[in-house]
């Protein structure tokens, strides 16, 4: 087994498959037991330079029940680089204040190049439009709950595959398992040539569609985006796809019995109420396990577990 | 008695020539090098014949070797070139430029929200595929065609 100890996590390629699997079956122990004192001596810094609820507020949350105390800001215009300080001097004051790391920014690549300037370990919470590999390794877990398994499995992305930060993070992953993998977008939000190669480069398949209706039969996980207005630099482009693909529970009609839908939350109108009551819901759960995985990552890498 | 005058390009005794540079990367190569700080002479010749390019260029550098970052960003800008080393009128030194595996600190990154953009960052790439060049940042992670610094 290989220690995450002391090592950052700022891309999902960071880790290896056996080291996502260590993390997983960690998390696993931690849904069983969340609230274990075993950071008691330990300082977390959350430093998020842009807003986000459910990401900080998990993560937070997950090292609140290891006992751990929190520094951190959640509003930089509150802080000293209001006053023009630089990333690099930031992450080096913080660096000296606590054991870990845990950071969101708009820009991307940021939370890499914290994580060299850094003197304790950084895990990235979201660099603008690159890396969130928390939410991915969230996403696995949910995967091997509800299937039992990462592998031979039909998993099928859909909504913004052009833009979504989480659908690329997460074929990045699910390409170390035997994964076939079907993408539902409009022309204009196809999944980008790069993470196309990608699958291919890896000896697995993908198939690519525009009615969601084709895919309800076969798909073990459909895994829901949100079109994300803020992500078009044109906003006659949004208008004219924003509300291509809502999933209803009559939709869902035909699906296989161990199917489940995820999204990575905030949902609009791409997934309706109705869906919320059908045994096919697993988006709150899956938001649920954030935090176990978060326990899970915070504690591997501070060399507690 | 003819009086028409005429240029001679001679032969450098010590120095650098950069041969078949892609005819359209020439002022391109002498920029990145900051050739027009160079006080000694530099002879640039462009769009003369190739057979293996249809049209190239070549620049005589005198008295100017150049370091090994130097030579990647000639890569870069012109990966067909070239480079050879004269010393006493002696070519001790030719060889094709090659891209390196790493670019560091040669180009900048496209993506304009990428955090090299914003603060003093040294940029660095992994090349993906020499042909053609495609980078990958090791910073935003963005594939792309390489912009020169």
């Amino acid at each position: 087994m290989t220690t995450l100890k002391g090592r950052n996590l700022i891309s999902i390629t960071d880790y290896t498959k056996e080291e996502y699997i260590q993390i997983l079956d960690l998390a696993k122990e931690f849904e069983a037991n969340p609230k274990q004192p075993i950071l008691n001596d330990k300082v977390v810094a959350s430093i998020f330079f842009e807003p986000s609820t459910r990401t900080r507020l998990s993560f937070e949350s997950a090292a609140n029940m290891l006992g751990a105390r929190i520094i951190g800001f959640s509003n930089p215009a509150a802080t000293s680089l209001q006053k023009g300080e630089s990333l690099h001097d930031t992450i080096q004051m913080v660096s000296s204040y606590s054991d870990i790391i845990v950071m969101r920014h708009p820009r991307d690549g940021a939370a890499r190049y914290a994580g060299e300037v850094a003197s304790v370990p950084v895990i990235n919470a979201g660099d603008g439009a690159n890396q969130h590999p928390t939410q991915c390794m969230l996403d696995l877990y949910s995967i091997r709950k509800t299937q039992g398994t990462l592998d031979d499995l039909h998993i099928t992305m859909v909504g913004d595959l052009k833009y979504g930060r989480t659908v690329h993070s997460l074929v990045q992953a699910m390409c170390n398992f035997k994964t076939t993998f079907h993408f539902v977008s409009p022309k204009e939000l196809e999944m980008p040539e790069s993470v196309k190669r990608h699958v291919k480069d890896k000896g697995l398949n993908y198939k690519e569609y525009t009615k969601l209706e084709d895919v309800i039969p076969f798909s073990d996980i459909i895994y829901m985006t949100r079109i994300q207005k803020e992500r078009f630099p044109d906003p006659t482009e949004y208008e004219k796809v924003k509300d291509c693909y809502v999933l209803d529970a009559a939709t869902l009609k035909g699906c296989k019995e161990n199917m489940r839908v995820l999204h990575p939350l905030p949902r609009v109108n791409e997934i309706t109420m109705d869906v919320d009551k059908t045994p096919y819901a697993y988006y709150f759960q899956q938001a649920q396990n954030g935090v176990y995985v978060r326990q899970a990552l915070i504690a591997a890498i501070l060399g507690v577990k | 008695m003819d009086n028409k005058k005429e240029l001679v390009v001679s032969a450098i005794e010590n120095g650098t020539v950069i041969d078949h540079i892609p005819a359209d990367a020439v002022y391109k190569v002498a920029s990145i090098l900051n050739l027009s700080l160079h006080d000694d002479e530099v002879i640039i010749g462009t769009n003369l014949e190739s057979k293996k390019l249809g049209k190239k260029g070549i620049i005589k550098i005198k008295n100017k070797y150049f370091k090994q970052n130097e030579i990647d960003k000639i890569a870069v800008a012109a990966p067909t070139a070239t480079l050879i080393e004269i010393k006493d009128s002696k070519k001790v030194v030719k060889r094709k430029v090659e891209v390196p595996d790493i670019l560091q600190a040669i180009v900048k990154c496209i993506n304009p929200n990428c955090i090299t953009n914003v603060e003093d960052v040294q940029t660095k790439f992994k090349v993906i595929d020499k042909h053609p060049l495609t980078i990958q940042c090791h910073y935003c992670e963005k594939t792309q065609q390489p912009a020169m610094h």
